[in-house]
């Protein structure tokens, strides 16, 4: 340790950062260690588009509706895309609200209250960094898609893509947050992962909801992936919303918030 | 220099009253007062369990006292951080382990509305040549110089550390003190907490010590020492007579360990000379009280059964600290 070079008298006229602390370095770097992170990359972006290729590539030619794809009707290899686009938003969404309870149950967030970053900004670039990332992987699943030959309108791909991508976003944060917070430590990463391909499973992701048998039908319609899938792939066939996807959607992600606040606020008191 | 006159310049660093924490049925700190000019360096010793950590949280605002108050620099603790006025260097601070050394300082200060340089405090810490290195591969007295770089970014009016030269070699640790020392000059108010007696009698103006929750004593480390008065004089003598010597003036005790003997004296020079002058005495010794006897006599279980006793100590020592103290602070604005 050299002698300091700073030998000015110390002042102690400070200033407060603006936006409790909200600033583009720290999220570059959240963003940065999502993209080095070779296991969030394989779960959020390779894992998605392989399914795609493995399930939706042979079915490019079947149609999804009564509307032959040589008449702009969708193929199933669309529906997959979708799907898996929005499993890639999803794991990225959870891993991040997971990393929040690792990353206190390893002494940083109490490290950072020794900064003026407000705790819920620090959660709120994280969100952001997760969201970004899931962007990636709602965008490389659907060039997979479009490489092989997937054939949408400018309006189909956009809602689609947009629908999947935030409300998976909203969601599954919330989810991944409030299980950060409730089990301590590296726990939660593996238990949302878990949670993840088992309601993706139930919420008619891997297999549809339509071709399981009714006694699971009737399940799945009350697990979080199916509301918001449902509502994501609609454009695909061009029928309107159903009430009943919306109210799944609306009162999971309720759920999921007032979870995530509840254990927040005892959190941030115990710290 | 301008001389600033910010009521902020003149707040003490720490000014803490009646601080209460229980955690369950335990009483971690059971009211305390402590008083911190700017540019003071003091030591905050105590056996583990003293409260040291519990009321440090409370001074950085990540514990709530269930009695008392606590400003720091004239703010709530939490208000002192968001100006960057206070930092720490804790032992329960994580780190990230998958970004690099200087990741971590570029994190840290983006969350700072004025900083030091990265690169200044990456030089100031010793850890220059391992900014590129992953945290997770650093050697854990690397990762306690990191916290150390972390807690000087904000350049702060108090900078507190807990246990800070833990896991650091004997080099290290003297140039990490040294740093310490050339803070201070720039007017930098320090509060470490530590185990090491020597390091607490080396580097700090001031030693607060902590037992069991209560502050027993708090002065100069020269107070400090003197409040176990006198020195003890060591000598052999076969056939010793311990109630001659002990009719000797000043002497408080007399100890005989085969044909040694231990004279606790507050006049030592009689002693020896007694001892030499008058019995065949030889190899004799005279040694003063360090800091250790004053601390293991402190902070006993014998010190505790007497309150009444320990009480007026205290007060003794923190008049004396108030008066010898205040002449410097005068001098220096």
């Amino acid at each position: 340790m050299t002698t300091a070079p700073a030998s000015a008298r110390l002042t102690l006229d400070r200033r407060v950062p603006p936006f409790g602390g909200f600033n583009l370095t720290y999220l570059r770097i959240e963003l940065m260690r999502k993209l080095r992170n070779r296991r969030t990359l394989i779960f959020t972006i390779v894992f998605p588009i392989a399914l795609y290729v493995i399930i939706g590539v042979p079915q490019v030619d079947t149609p999804l509706t009564a509307t032959p794809i040589a008449q702009g009707g969708p193929s199933v290899a669309a529906y997959i895309m979708v799907s898996m686009a929005m499993y890639g938003a999803m794991m990225s969404a959870t891993q991040t609200g997971a990393a929040v309870g690792v990353e206190r149950a390893q002494g940083w967030s109490r490290q950072l209250r020794l900064t003026p970053l407000n705790p819920l900004v620090n959660v709120i670039i994280k969100m952001i960094a997760g969201m970004l990332l899931g962007l990636f992987a709602v965008a490389a699943t659907f060039a997979a898609g479009a490489f092989s030959g997937v054939q949408l309108s400018a309006a189909q791909w956009i809602s689609t893509g947009l629908s999947g991508w935030i409300l998976a976003a909203a969601v599954f944060t919330a989810l991944g947050l409030m299980v950060g917070y409730l089990v301590p430590g590296e726990n939660a990463a593996q238990i949302t992962s878990l949670a993840i391909v088992l309601l993706a499973f139930l919420g008619g992701l891997f297999y549809p909801v339509s071709s399981m048998p009714d006694f699971m039908q009737s399940i799945a319609a009350f697990t979080p992936v199916y509301g918001i899938s449902q509502i994501a792939r609609a454009p695909l066939t061009g029928e309107g919303l159903d009430l009943l996807w919306v109210v799944n959607a609306l009162a999971w992600l309720a759920l999921f918030v007032a979870g995530t606040a509840w254990a927040f606020r005892r959190d941030t008191q115990r710290v | 220099m301008d001389i600033t006159t910010s009521p902020i310049q003149s707040a003490p660093a720490v000014a803490a009253a009646g601080l209460v924490k229980s955690f369950g049925s335990v009483r971690a700190v059971d009211g305390i007062d402590l008083h911190i000019r700017q540019g003071e360096i003091v030591a905050f010793l105590g056996p583990n369990g003293a409260g040291k950590t519990s009321t440090i949280d409370m001074l950085l605002g990540l514990a709530t006292p269930d009695a008392g108050s606590v400003q720091v620099f004239g703010e709530s603790p939490r208000g002192a951080i968001a100006h960057g006025l206070v930092s720490a260097v804790l032992q329960t601070g994580g780190l990230l382990k998958d970004i690099t050394v200087r990741e971590t300082l570029d994190l840290t200060a983006s969350l700072f509305a004025d900083t030091r340089p990265v690169e200044e405090v990456l030089q100031r810490a010793g850890i220059a040549e391992i900014a590129d290195r992953r945290v997770g591969v650093c050697s854990g007295g690397q990762q306690q110089r990191l916290r150390f770089a972390m807690a000087l970014l904000s350049d702060p009016g108090l900078l507190i550390l807990d246990e800070p030269t833990t896991g650091m070699d004997v080099e290290g640790r003297r140039s990490f003190w040294n740093a310490i020392r050339a803070d201070a000059a720039r007017g930098r108010t320090v509060l470490f907490a530590t185990h090491y007696l020597e390091e607490a009698d080396e580097y700090a103006d001031r030693i607060v010590l902590m037992s069991r929750g209560r502050i027993v004593a708090d002065g100069t480390t020269t107070e400090i020492k003197n409040l176990v008065s006198g020195r003890i004089v060591h000598a052999t003598l076969p056939g010793a007579d311990p109630v001659a010597i002990a009719a000797l003036p000043g002497v408080d005790d007399v100890e005989a360990k085969g044909d040694r003997i231990a004279v606790h004296t507050r006049d030592s020079d009689a002693v020896a000379r007694f001892l030499l002058t008058q019995t065949a005495a030889r190899d004799v010794e005279i040694t003063a009280q360090n800091l250790e006897s004053v601390f293991i006599a402190l902070t006993s279980d014998d010190a505790a059964a007497r309150p009444a006793g320990a009480a007026s100590v205290i007060a003794t020592a923190t008049a004396t600290a108030t008066a010898t103290a205040s002449a410097p602070e005068g001098a220096r604005s």
